[in-house]
């Protein structure tokens, strides 16, 4: 018995948790792919999720080709929405999925329709991710007001139209916090510098140089805080040097006076309800187990965007959603005639963080199957980015350069995939 | 013909909460001040929220007295008032043969302070209940009547009931003068701003109650500010402990703990630190290490990345050993150096007070129109089938805020207008819980700030984190009119 035999008060094709870029982009393309009754549900009063709070441009250059600012590449997209059918359920929160491998089934709440049981034939996850917080980092001292997450201060900021503070020390040099530096310059504050504990910055290279270079904010590399201080209000912090265990060197204290500090010390995809599905999670990405269809652990239930694993360009999260979407089409159409013929499990090693997919199920309907991963270490000079079975090399590319801070992504034809023997690739970094 | 009240409580922690509401009950006309912008400001919201079992105290002290009482006042009252807690019991565990006598003479004591159904076991029936102990563990002592709360809801919540029976309760009011005129007591508050006169003052100010003494008695007791930090961690990561983990004191100290939350959290903690400064609740990396490292000899693989947050509060250790609640001048009764079991002990302390208070002349007549107990709507304990029905009778209840713990806008709306007007955040997290997730308010934070705004009439800059001066913003962006 399981939740086919619930009570539902309605029933999708495909139902997206999410209306940020990812679930805009998958619901769209399951309508192309002749999809029918599709559900978008949003928690906010919007669709465009993260988007309409990136007021700078810089979004499109790959995909339109144009550089956007966030809400209009969102607004591409929610235009495309007109004509569709598929229906919006804005201000509306998914409380939890159930899925077997007969149904997905799940509760949403909201002020408008109340609080529903709704029944998928497939479910795509687009959540998105939160931020990493002040206590998941244990930074020591008081704890006064004035502490922000850099997403939260841009709610404030971009949304709200409030400002947080006036002078500023950004934890973190992820494009978030590279961003909000810039964006405070803006509004009137004075930003102190940009600590960054590794010895290189998390953020895409033309935020460095737009954000901070531009506006002679210093960026201080493998510096961290170490104390927070202000009774009721952030009054300053203490900025220290750290060594290659990333632990604080005694007597590199540094004072800065400040109000304000903003984190941008991670993103964290927001997996609770895949979590609570029982779906198949990876430690390394936090997000969902995927085949080259963004399908996960859980029959007919697909994963795109941040949720899956934190993207730092809204172009590819486009893409991959898209073919989220598809796939979902296809799995309702029941379109994937070609048998799965084998599976082939992706590791990395030390040079690589990760991949996404992290399986690839082969069947004949494959044919180029692009594969997104992380590398750990900078790699300035031109390196080779090596596809290995254990035994000898499938596939072989030269990259220019690569950060950990900006997702690589190759492409590997089925037919060398087929050469392969055995049931597990290697994916790893090898110096020219 | 100026206004007299007949008590004046000074003092809006657990102590004075629970005698404001024991003597709401009365027809006694009470005013009751607190410095800070809300209830719960001090130790009452930073301790390790344990309703202690009461084998601890010595029997012959007030907190031996009062411990295994008012362990059972607290669960009805919380039972009465809708206040969050958990019968988790507690385990005190012993490492070697040493520490194993002494859970026999902690047995001793509470046989002697009336504890009831303790339970000495070896470590394999204790690691039975608590799978992640150490194996270290040779034996435990297990105490079923004990068990988590949480301490400002607790707080909270006999204030406004005692605020809805008539208490006068005025906030951001510090007593700074106290003199005795005209057979009366005259407050001076806020450097003078305000006075106040009163039959009766009792003393229940924490960590400041020497100081509040020593204006109307002689000194007979100091207090000494002892800092205890603590980690919480997710609920959702790592090990976790059913019951209440206690260390036995050593040469190190009182042993650090590991407990559940009510909410279903992991408390990691407190160490011992005297500092100087009163209200000094900075963590330091060297105590989160030491208080790290001792938790892991309780439960070895303690998760403590799983950190959601760290926080310390301000114990009002004192010289003098036990609790110091007396009549310490004419018509002025001391409810002071509360430390632990304070908590606990805080409803037949407020017992005992009022009866100080009858002996030195209050008249005390029972109120027949009494207004008690308090029923809390928390959307996530709506049955299922009746969720959609409750939300079509009231829709802000299908909202949901808080994403992390599923806290809707209804919940926070009634909060809000409660007896007691929350101004901040945190005061609104005490009452509704928004915020005290993994995403540490990063979502919903905008969101409560502009129910708090429009709600109370406040202006968004002038809703506050949490104390008065936590301001969380400064103004309009560039090019608003305000």
């Amino acid at each position: 018995m399981g939740c086919e035999t619930y009570d539902f008060d309605q029933m999708y094709d495909l139902i997206v948790l999410g209306g940020g870029p990812a679930g805009l982009a998958a619901a769209l393309a399951a309508h192309d792919q002749g999809l029918d009754k599709i559900l978008i549900v949003e928690r906010d009063k919007e669709l465009g999720g993260i988007l309409n709070q990136c007021i700078h441009n810089g979004f499109g250059l790959h995909y339109f080709k144009e550089e956007l600012t966030g809400p209009e590449y969102a607004e591409r997209f929610i235009d495309d929405l007109k004509g569709t059918g598929i229906d919006v359920l804005l201000d509306t929160m998914v409380l939890d999925l159930e899925v077997t491998d007969r149904c997905r089934f799940l509760h949403v709440m909201g002020v408008e329709r109340g609080y529903q049981a709704l029944r998928a034939k497939s479910v795509v996850l687009a959540m998105g991710c939160r931020e990493r917080t002040r206590g998941a980092i244990q930074i020591p001292g008081s704890r006064p007001a004035g502490v922000f997450t850099a997403g939260t201060a841009q709610r404030y900021v971009n949304i709200e139209g409030w400002m947080v503070g006036k002078r500023v020390i950004i934890l973190g040099s992820g494009d978030i916090g590279l961003i909000m530096a810039r964006r405070m310059v803006l509004e009137g504050a004075e930003v102190l510098a940009c600590v960054e504990i590794m010895p290189y910055s998390g953020g895409l290279n033309r935020n460095i140089v737009q954000c901070l270079n531009d506006y002679d904010i210093p960026l201080l590399l493998s510096h961290t805080i170490t104390n927070i201080e202000g009774h009721e209000r952030v009054e300053g912090v203490t900025v220290q040097q750290v060594d290659e265990h990333l632990t604080p060197i005694p007597g590199t204290e540094t004072h800065y006076d400040c109000d304000t500090v903003l984190l941008s010390v991670g993103l964290i995809p927001e997996n609770e309800i895949t979590r609570e599905a029982d779906i198949a999670i990876d430690p390394r990405t936090s997000g969902p187990i995927v085949n080259q269809h963004m399908e996960t652990s859980a029959p007919g239930v697909f994963a795109c965007g941040n949720v899956l694993h934190v993207h730092d360009l809204v172009d590819f999260v486009t893409e991959e959603s898209q073919a989220a979407g598809i796939a979902a089409a296809n799995y309702v159409q029941g379109k994937r005639s070609a048998e799965v013929y084998r599976t082939l499990e992706l590791k990395t090693d030390k040079t690589v963080g990760y991949t996404v997919p992290q399986k690839i199920e082969l069947s004949d309907d494959d044919n180029l199957i692009r594969v997104f991963f992380r590398v750990r270490q900078i790699s300035d000079k031109p390196a080779y980015v090596v596809v290995s079975d254990g035994t000898k090399e499938i596939a072989r590319f030269k990259k220019p350069f690569m950060f950990p801070g900006e997702m690589q992504h190759i492409r590997l034809p089925k037919v060398l995939l087929d050469k392969a023997d055995g049931n597990t690739l290697t994916v790893f970094v090898e110096e020219v | 013909m100026r206004d007299v009240y007949d008590v004046t409580i000074i003092g809006g922690g657990v102590s004075g909460a629970a005698l404001a509401y024991t003597l709401s009950q009365y027809e006694v006309k009470v005013l009751w001040l607190e410095k800070e912008n809300d209830l719960a400001m001090g130790a009452s919201r930073a301790n390790t929220a344990i309703v202690h079992g009461g084998y601890d105290p010595e029997p012959d002290t007030l907190m031996g007295k009062f411990n295994t009482q008012g362990a059972y006042m607290c669960m009805d009252l919380c039972a009465d008032l809708d206040v969050e807690f958990r019968k988790t019991g507690s385990f005190i565990i012993a490492f070697n043969d040493a520490e194993i006598e002494h859970l026999k003479l902690l047995y001793k004591r509470g046989l002697e302070n009336k504890v009831q159904d303790m339970e000495l076991m070896d470590g394999d029936r204790v690691r039975e209940r608590e799978p992640h102990l150490s194996k270290e563990v040779v034996a435990g002592l297990w105490i079923p009547h004990s068990g988590v709360i949480n301490p400002w809801e607790f707080t909270i919540a006999m204030g406004e009931v005692a605020v809805r029976n008539g208490v006068d309760l005025k906030l951001k009011k510090q007593v700074t003068g106290l003199t005795r005129g005209d057979d009366l007591w005259v407050v001076d508050v806020n450097d003078g701003k305000e006075t106040y006169y009163s039959n009766y003052v009792v003393n229940a100010a924490g960590v400041h109650s020497d100081e509040i003494h020593n204006r109307v008695a002689e000194p007979s007791f100091k207090i000494i500010p002892t800092r205890g930090e603590y980690y919480l961690l997710d609920r959702a990561i790592g090990p976790s402990v059913n019951a209440v983990i206690f260390q036995c004191p050593s040469a190190r100290g009182k042993g650090v703990l590991v407990s559940p939350t009510v909410h279903g959290n992991i408390l990691v903690g407190p160490n011992s630190e005297v500092i100087d400064e009163k209200e000094d609740t900075s963590v330091t990396r060297e105590a989160l290490e030491s208080v790290g490292e001792q938790a892991q000899r309780s439960v070895p693989d303690l998760n403590l990345r799983a950190s959601i947050r760290n926080y310390a509060g301000i114990r009002s250790n004192s010289d003098y050993g036990d609790f110091f609640i007396q009549v310490s001048a004419p018509h002025f009764v001391d409810i002071a150096a509360i430390k632990s079991p304070g908590l606990t002990c805080a409803p037949p302390i407020a017992l005992y007070a009022k009866d100080l208070l009858e002996q030195e002349g209050l008249a005390l007549q029972k109120k027949t129109d009494w207004k008690g107990g308090r029923k809390v709507v928390r959307f996530k304990e709506i049955p299922e089938e009746e969720r959609a029905a409750f939300i079509r009778e009231n829709p802000l209840y299908g909202r949901v805020i808080c994403r992390c713990e599923t806290i809707t806008e209804g919940e926070i709306v009634a909060a809000i207008h409660r007896e007691i007007t929350p101004v901040s955040l945190d005061a609104v997290k005490r009452r509704a819980g928004t915020g005290m997730g993994r995403c540490q308010g990063g979502f919903c934070s905008p969101r409560v700030l502009e129910i708090i705004a429009r709600e109370t009439g406040l202006d968004p800059t002038e809703v506050m984190n949490d104390a008065e001066g936590s301001y969380i913003l400064t103004g309009p962006t560039k090019g608003e009119e305000a």
